[in-house]
């Protein structure tokens, strides 16, 4: 019987990497934080990936792991793609930054590529999205339309990305609203949805009446559409989770990336870079603007087209930092290095940062 | 509503699943049986629970389903353990992951469809009296069914003759065997009981708490269940202060945060489990009661001899 519940452990724990081999094909593996189920990033990911095996059909074959802690447990998640064989293994959070560069130094054949973060090896490239220009239209949008001049934001974690799109919301607000005002409620998890629906409610009871989230479950959708309010969505489009509630929602399009890295290394021009992309590149697109009147709208298109040309940048002075001090002067926009390494609030944002 | 009547609202909501997964969880303890696949077995009762939801547009279809999985996958557990007499430890561990996998497929049709939320009852004048006719007399029904669960598993245990027997065999399996007690069958049945808790607190967060279906859902609720019941030192009235107490620290750390209090958001969010934690020490500082609450055969393995 021992043997029998040790086969039933250990078939339950490669079932978890579904997985197929072949000598000459191009393996890729992606480390993913939460469910492809989760409708939100992971979810987004795991589309880019399949776009990745639709394009590229026999020359790719992909394995995924889901559920994968930051921290200790990634870098053995990492290690055992890279052991069975994957060449190009796509690390799809920001906490897996370290355990990525500590295994690139194992394998120095294989290509790696991390999501959200800042270090790079030669075979370590970094790739990021710049959510935070989709979270400007939405302070836009949420300035225009809030009643009580308050919005409710969940974030996951303090790290830059997230607080990167603080700040872009918090502008966008500001250009409409000089007094608009956000709540803050970090849930410190990425994907909880019971949490997530918590805060949602947490925000609304204290008077919030738009709800915008920077965690990967639709929770805080669904209660926004139970208390009747208006939300934006994150990652995907979760239209079907609040058909009258979605206001907009910011889709991480990943898959254009995907293979044309994976292309790079089967043609063997696989080179390590950090590259920072949005609206222009493609990569961060806008789900349909609805439930809004035309005019609120008719703004939101025109922001979305000034950003993706170049010629609105949501860090763009004259900027002062939430203690008051001059971060940008008038014409003078932040660097990529200040946006990805951000850890301050700008001016307006009540919430204090946690360090 | 006021402010306090939904904060009220929301632990109540919060604390409903970890109560009714920890009485559960309770009984089976108490007979002796230590089965740590709380987490998978909440998860399928979830899944289940949504599913049978979202098929036939009946709440109701969808809790008596997520039962009904729950009990099934502790009816797993219990022929493992229970005679088979492999490691209660290992296979509750293995329960877990298996939930957490078979959940998955199962739900995978499901991600992303809308689901069907339990009605809150609704009774004239007496739901809208001031302060507590929210809280006493307009939630859903899983919350009455936690609270009748909470008085039926005390009296039960320890006002029943049934109660007196199942802890016997908890105590010291052998001698009530000795005394004819059916140590296997009383077991079983609690193994079952603990299943159909989890499956039904596995079902309140799919059809009340968010009602829609996402893989690993539960995150951690089945553990934190685990932990109320050693922490409670196997007595229900502590589960329930446990589980409330972890409920109100939860929304009040959320509460606190969106006014802006400035206490750093990586504290307060360990908040709930340090308070519980405490208070639970606290009040179980008693070593000869707590010793007396243990059931010293938990875990231990029974083959009967004839």
């Amino acid at each position: 019987m021992k043997k029998l519940m040790m086969a039933l452990t250990m078939a339950a724990s490669f079932a978890l990497a579904g997985s197929a081999h072949a000598a000459d094909k191009l393996k890729v593996g992606f480390i993913y934080i939460g469910p492809p189920g989760d409708f939100g990033w992971t979810y987004q990911h795991d589309q880019g990936r399949k776009q990745l095996e639709k394009e590229l059909g026999d020359k790719v074959e992909t394995t995924f792991l889901e559920n994968v802690p930051e921290g200790a447990d990634a870098e053995r998640a990492i290690e055992r793609l890279a052991r069975s064989g994957n060449k190009l293994i796509f690390t799809t959070s920001f906490g897996y930054m370290d355990a990525t560069v500590k295994v690139a130094q194992k394998f120095p054949n294989v290509k790696f590529e991390h999501a959200t973060g800042y270090k790079t090896a030669d075979n370590v490239a970094v790739y990021n999205s710049r959510f935070y220009e989709g979270r400007y239209v939405q302070g836009v949008i949420a300035a225009k339309l809030s009643k009580t001049g308050v919005a409710g934001y969940i974030g996951s974690f303090p790290i830059p990305e997230v607080v990167e799109g603080i700040n872009s919301f918090m502008l966008g607000a500001q250009s409409v609203n000089p007094n608009f005002k956000i709540k803050v409620i970090w849930a410190n998890s990425w994907f909880d949805p019971a949490k997530e629906a918590d805060a949602a409610k947490a925000l609304v009871d204290q008077g919030v009446d738009i709800i915008t989230q920077h965690t990967d479950s639709t929770a805080p959708m669904q209660v926004a559409s139970e208390r009747k309010i208006k939300a934006f969505g994150q990652a995907s489009d979760m239209i079907k989770f609040g058909p009258e509630t979605q206001l907009t929602s910011i889709v991480d399009n990943w898959g254009p990336y995907y293979v044309e890295r994976a292309k790079a290394v089967l043609d063997g021009t696989w080179k390590s870079h950090n590259v920072f992309e949005g609206m222009h590149e493609g990569l961060v697109v806008m789900a349909p603007y609805t439930n809004m009147p035309d005019d609120v709208k008719k703004l939101a298109e025109e922001t979305q087209a000034k950003i993706t040309s170049g010629e609105l940048k949501p860090f763009t002075g004259p900027i002062k930092k939430q203690d008051g001090s001059e971060w940008l002067k008038a014409g003078e926009t932040a660097d990529d290095k200040t946006i990805l390494s951000m850890n301050f609030y700008v001016a307006g944002v009540d919430d204090k940062l946690p360090q | 509503m006021t402010m306090f009547e939904a904060i009220l609202l929301t632990v109540a909501t919060a604390a409903t699943p970890l109560l009714i997964a920890a009485l559960g969880e309770l009984v089976v303890e108490r007979s002796g049986v230590l089965n740590l696949g709380v987490e998978g077995m909440m998860i399928m009762g979830a899944v289940c629970g949504f599913a049978a939801a979202q098929q036939t547009g009946s709440a109701w279809i969808g809790m008596f389903a997520g039962i009904l999985a729950g009990a099934a996958s502790s009816l797993l557990f219990g022929f493992l353990t229970l005679t088979l007499v492999t490691n209660q430890v290992a296979t509750g561990l293995a329960l877990t992951l298996l939930g957490l996998g078979a959940s998955a497929m199962i739900g995978e049709t499901f991600v992303g469809l809308p689901g069907v939320k339990m009605e809150s009852l609704y009774i004239p004048f007496l739901t809208d009296l001031p302060y507590v006719g929210k809280f006493l007399f307009g939630q859903d029904p899983i919350f009455y069914i936690s609270i009748l669960l909470t008085i039926g598993v005390t009296w039960f245990l320890f006002k029943t003759r049934a109660g007196l027997t199942l802890r016997a065999v908890g105590d010291n399996h052998t001698s009530a065997h000795a005394l004819g007690v059916p140590v296997v069958r009383i077991r079983y049945l609690a193994v079952l009981f603990g299943g159909a808790c989890a499956g039904l607190a596995g079902a309140q967060l799919s059809l009340v708490y968010v009602p829609q279906w996402v893989e690993n859902m539960t995150a951690g609720r089945g553990w934190i269940a685990l932990a109320l019941v050693v922490f409670a030192s196997w007595r229900p009235w502590r589960i329930f202060a446990g589980a409330y107490l972890f409920g109100a620290v939860s929304i009040g750390q959320l509460h606190a945060q969106a006014l802006g209090i400035g206490i750093p958001s990586q504290f307060m969010s360990s908040l709930p489990y340090l308070a519980t934690i405490i208070v639970l020490v606290l009040i179980s500082r008693n070593k000869r009661l707590t010793l007396m609450n243990t059931p010293t055969s938990l875990g231990k393995p029974f083959v009967p001899d004839r």
